[in-house]
């Protein structure tokens, strides 16, 4: 869903004047050049027809229809094949997926294959779920999918052209397998490379044959390895914090302590004295401090006296929110959702010999905390524009503010995308904030390429968190102990309000992001009301791994739990009973149940809770074993997650994700909170913003299901249903509901 | 003027002598393996060998440093462990976004070459200190005990 909103909105455009208007192609031998693929290279990209698609998942070209090839694969003379990835590797592995996709039809050798960053570029390189180029929402293998296979296969037949034409044989007895084009009757062979020039000159056919499933040599295989295994290890993977231009300077930003905060006044007068501070700068944003490096950058800053007005600034606690939510539960909200009645459904259910039951949850703000603390290098072009060097997730959103700022046009900023050091959402913002930020301070100081680089500080204070949320919820079972009855109120902050999104992402006053994964429940409640209040606040939030997911599979999925119990019903049963209209739910929960040994008797002080969701159109269970020990605190012992993603690219990554989601789940359950006193954030750094630790890690178990659906995403969706898996195996052991998170919050984790 | 040795070179700086070796390495000699993550000696995506320990590099004054120390840094690590351990991060694919794997590689070096036979309580408390929000912890552990078989073989 999230996916097509984010379309819809780019197609509307981006306000303030920032329409989407088609951006130029960067240069296209530049680029060749910059990757090292040389004069003689064959470049094809998938100008060629989209196969018709299921209308759920096709994916459109937005904008006329582009004469131009789509650059997404260059076979060079050096026998590498490049394959250009036009979305952001922050961890996921999308380099290495994109790049099996294309070396897969393309019979490559995978040892020949090489990943690089696609340039910016709206025109060529859109998300096709977006209209724009971005990554997000899990879409990355799914609106590549058809593109790449085509691009692959392309430049697969103009090589086998190619060596048809060299040997004078039938194009139809050229054979291609692990990079080399052979001709088996006049034994006669020749590699990718030795062909690349030929096939250079050839017309891209118009018409591709894809390969069967069944011959697939590299997709779904586990031992391919990532493309970024060896740098990654060895410390030569360049992130844009390694980026070092010539006469580059270092730029760090006082911001306001409150959200809302501007700046009052500023005496620079000492921190200009600091050694190695070149220049201090005052910005619609901060105050920047300009120096030689990174540490003379950082004590100037220290040295800043700034004084800020707070009169637009959130000034209340989190606990004072906190009780502004509640008290605006109090009345119903915008509806989201409405079948039957829920009231009189809940009500006829207690009054027949059935159970009701009440929750309240509470759900803290959460930082990304990616590990690269955020950072971009600008330099301004002579000829106007500039070039960005950054982990880049939404490209188009980028150009598109940075021209705002330098009064050039979209396609005069050049993006050069490096590997992220993680982002978990926090890259894709609606405002490009801290790549605004560099090319604002660049412009002001226009002498030198500007490294904006936040420290860990101004990252966990720096706002765009997961909204803090509360649900309250009443549900029922009848006296057989079906679930008949479910009331949900949602509260919290849209991070689509006030953004160019707002127009189509929030609806009749609710923010699709804010009620995804409970207004949609695939559970067949016969009356289903969920109602949401948006509350407006300075603090700045935004989407977060898995986004409203994150707390709405959480609050869903504690409920069964409870409702099983009162029901009488294994949490298993309770849960598959409802599920027949949804076999691909119902499939993972019988995989992970299975394969967690689900029933067998638990020594006492073990418990093990399952949880099973949909979210970004892939299909997650997981069953969770914990220990309480004997002063009530709990370790998380073991994880097993069933996946359902479709067809699978790399098994290895998508396995890698759902331990990582799994990580990433557990992790903020047990500890992470943001929180607020009278508006200033209490948390500073990894230590108070408590991050997961090797010896909180449990042992995960990944299963994944064999599948030739269309592939979807695995990135987000190992998340949403671990963290209520371990609730619902101590409340199997306590019968003490988790309903406020962190846990650390009740006590029960060190 | 400082005089730093960094995997085996000698190295002038002209920095003052309260500057991290993080920034030494990262902004005066460019050497940017060893990564900056949180500068308060909490994350460990700084982690550096001095004369073979794990050090934070975010915490370590240039200053402090004598004449005699030896820097080893990501760029520079050798031997035995380092290879085991490298190729064990291979082997297994550990690494996601990789920003702290630098810091990871060096407190498992480290571990492994006072330790060949790490058990599970060794490994956390070696690597608590090393934090990684991909949460690759499954397969760091699984990594280093395969590169202790390696280097006991």
């Amino acid at each position: 869903m999230l996916h097509h909103l984010i379309r819809q909105a780019a197609q509307n455009g981006f306000g303030d004047g920032m329409s989407l208007a088609p951006l130029s192609a960067p240069s296209r031998r530049g680029f060749l050049k910059a990757i090292g693929a040389g004069a003689g290279a064959l470049v094809i990209g998938a100008h060629l027809p989209m196969p018709a698609l299921a209308a759920e998942a096709a994916p459109k070209i937005i904008g006329p229809a582009d004469p131009r090839p789509h650059a997404f694969v260059i076979v060079a003379p050096d026998n590498t094949v490049t394959v250009l990835a036009k979305h952001l590797d922050k961890g996921q592995g999308i380099v290495t997926g994109l790049a099996t996709i294309v070396a897969e039809e393309l019979d490559a050798d995978w040892a020949q294959v090489r990943g690089a960053f696609a340039p910016a570029d709206q025109k060529l390189y859109a998300n096709h779920f977006f209209g724009m180029q971005g990554t997000g929402g899990s879409t990355a293998v799914a609106n590549s999918w058809d593109e790449l296979r085509m691009a692959g296969a392309a430049a697969r037949a103009m090589l086998v052209a190619a060596a048809s034409a060299r040997w004078s044989v039938p194009a139809g007895e050229v054979t291609v397998a692990k990079g080399v084009v052979r001709h088996a009757a006049s034994n006669r062979s020749a590699t990718f490379g030795e062909l690349a020039e030929e096939a250079a000159k050839l017309p891209v056919p118009q018409q591709v044959k894809l390969k069967d499933p069944k011959d697939y040599v590299l997709i779904g295989k586990a031992d391919l390895h990532r493309l970024d295994h060896v740098s990654k290890t060895n410390g030569t993977a360049i992130f844009s914090m390694d980026i070092r231009r010539p006469g580059q300077v270092t730029a760090v930003l006082a911001r306001s302590p409150r959200f809302g905060g501007t700046v009052k006044s500023v005496d620079d007068a000492a921190a200009r004295k600091v050694p190695g501070v070149i220049e201090v700068v005052s910005l619609l944003v901060g105050v920047a401090v300009i120096a030689r490096n990174t540490w003379a950058a950082i004590k100037g800053r220290e040295a800043l006296t700034v004084t800020w007005d707070d009169a637009k600034a959130e000034t209340r606690g989190t606990d004072a929110m906190l009780a502004d939510y509640r008290k605006a539960a109090e009345k119903p909200g915008s509806v989201a959702a409405n079948k039957g009645d829920a009231d009189k459904a809940i009500a006829d259910a207690k009054a027949k010999g059935g159970h009701a039951v009440d929750g309240e949850f509470v759900f803290p703000y959460l930082a990304h905390a990616p590990m690269e603390p955020l950072n971009a290098v600008v330099a301004l072009n002579p000829e106007g524009g500039c070039t960005i060097w950054a982990g880049s997730q939404f490209q188009t959103v980028e150009q598109m503010v940075a021209a705002h700022i330098l009064g050039c046009k979209p396609e005069q900023v050049k993006i050069d995308t490096q590997w992220a050091g993680g982002s978990f959402g926090r890259r894709a913002t609606t405002n490009a904030d801290y790549i605004a930020e560099a090319v604002m301070i660049a412009k002001a100081y226009p002498k030198a390429p500007v490294h904006l680089v936040w420290t860990r500080e101004d990252d966990i204070k720096g706002g765009r968190y997961r909204p803090l949320f509360l649900h309250k919820i009443t549900a029922a079972v009848d006296a057989k102990g079906e679930l008949v009855g479910w009331k949900q109120r949602i509260v919290g902050q849209s991070f689509m309000a006030g953004t160019p999104f707002e127009a189509v992402m929030v609806k009749d006053g609710v923010d699709a992001t804010m009620v995804e994964g409970a207004s949609d429940m695939a559970y067949p409640v016969a009356n289903l009301a969920v109602d949401a209040h948006t509350l407006a606040s300075p603090v700045t939030t935004l989407w977060w791994r898995s986004v409203g997911h994150t707390h709405t599979a959480y609050a869903k999925e504690v409920m069964i739990d409870r409702l099983a119990k009162a029901a009488g019903k294994d949490p298993v049963a309770f849960r598959m009973g409802m599920l027949k209209d949804h076999p691909r739910l119902a499939g993972v929960l019988k995989l992970a149940a299975e394969k967690a040994g689900w029933g067998q008797p638990l020594p006492q002080g073990k418990g093990r809770g399952v949880a099973v969701h949909e979210s970004f159109n892939t299909y997650v269970a997981h069953v969770a074993d914990v220990t309480v020990d004997a002063k009530g605190q709990i370790k998380v012992d073991r994880v097993v997650v069933a996946v359902d993603c479709g067809e699978v690219v790399n098994p290895d990554i998508v396995k890698a994700q759902m331990e990582g989601g799994a990580g990433w789940g557990i992790g903020h359950a047990l500890r992470g909170e943001i929180t607020m006193t009278d508006g200033v954030v209490d948390q500073a750094n990894f230590d108070s913003y408590l991050p997961l630790r090797m010896s909180d890690m449990p042992v995960v178990e990944v299963h994944i299901v064999p599948s030739h659906e269309r592939p979807t995403g695995a990135g987000e969706p190992g998340v949403p249903t671990v963290a209520p898996a371990v609730a619902n195996a101590v409340f199997s052991v306590t019968g003490q509901p988790l309903q406020t998170l962190p846990f650390s919050r009740g006590g029960i984790v060190s | 003027m400082v005089r730093i040795n960094v995997n085996g070179e000698e190295r002038q700086v002209d920095v003052p002598e309260d500057m991290p070796l993080l920034w030494v390495l990262r902004d005066e000699l460019n050497m940017t393996g060893t990564k900056f993550g949180c500068g308060i000696a909490q994350c460990g995506a700084c982690t550096v060998h001095v004369d073979g320990t794990p050090t934070r590099a975010c915490q370590t004054p240039v200053g402090m440093l004598t004449p005699d120390s030896k820097v080893t840094t990501i760029e520079g690590v050798k031997g035995k462990a380092a290879q085991a351990v490298q190729a064990a991060w291979q082997k297994l694919d550990v690494v996601q976004c990789g920003y702290c794997q630098s810091g990871q590689i060096m407190s498992a070096i480290a571990l492994l070459t006072d330790n060949q036979t790490p058990t599970d309580q060794d490994i956390d408390a070696a690597m608590d200190g090393n934090v990684c929000r991909c949460a690759t912890y499954v397969r760091i552990r699984a990594a280093i005990k395969d590169a202790a078989q390696t280097m006991r073989a």
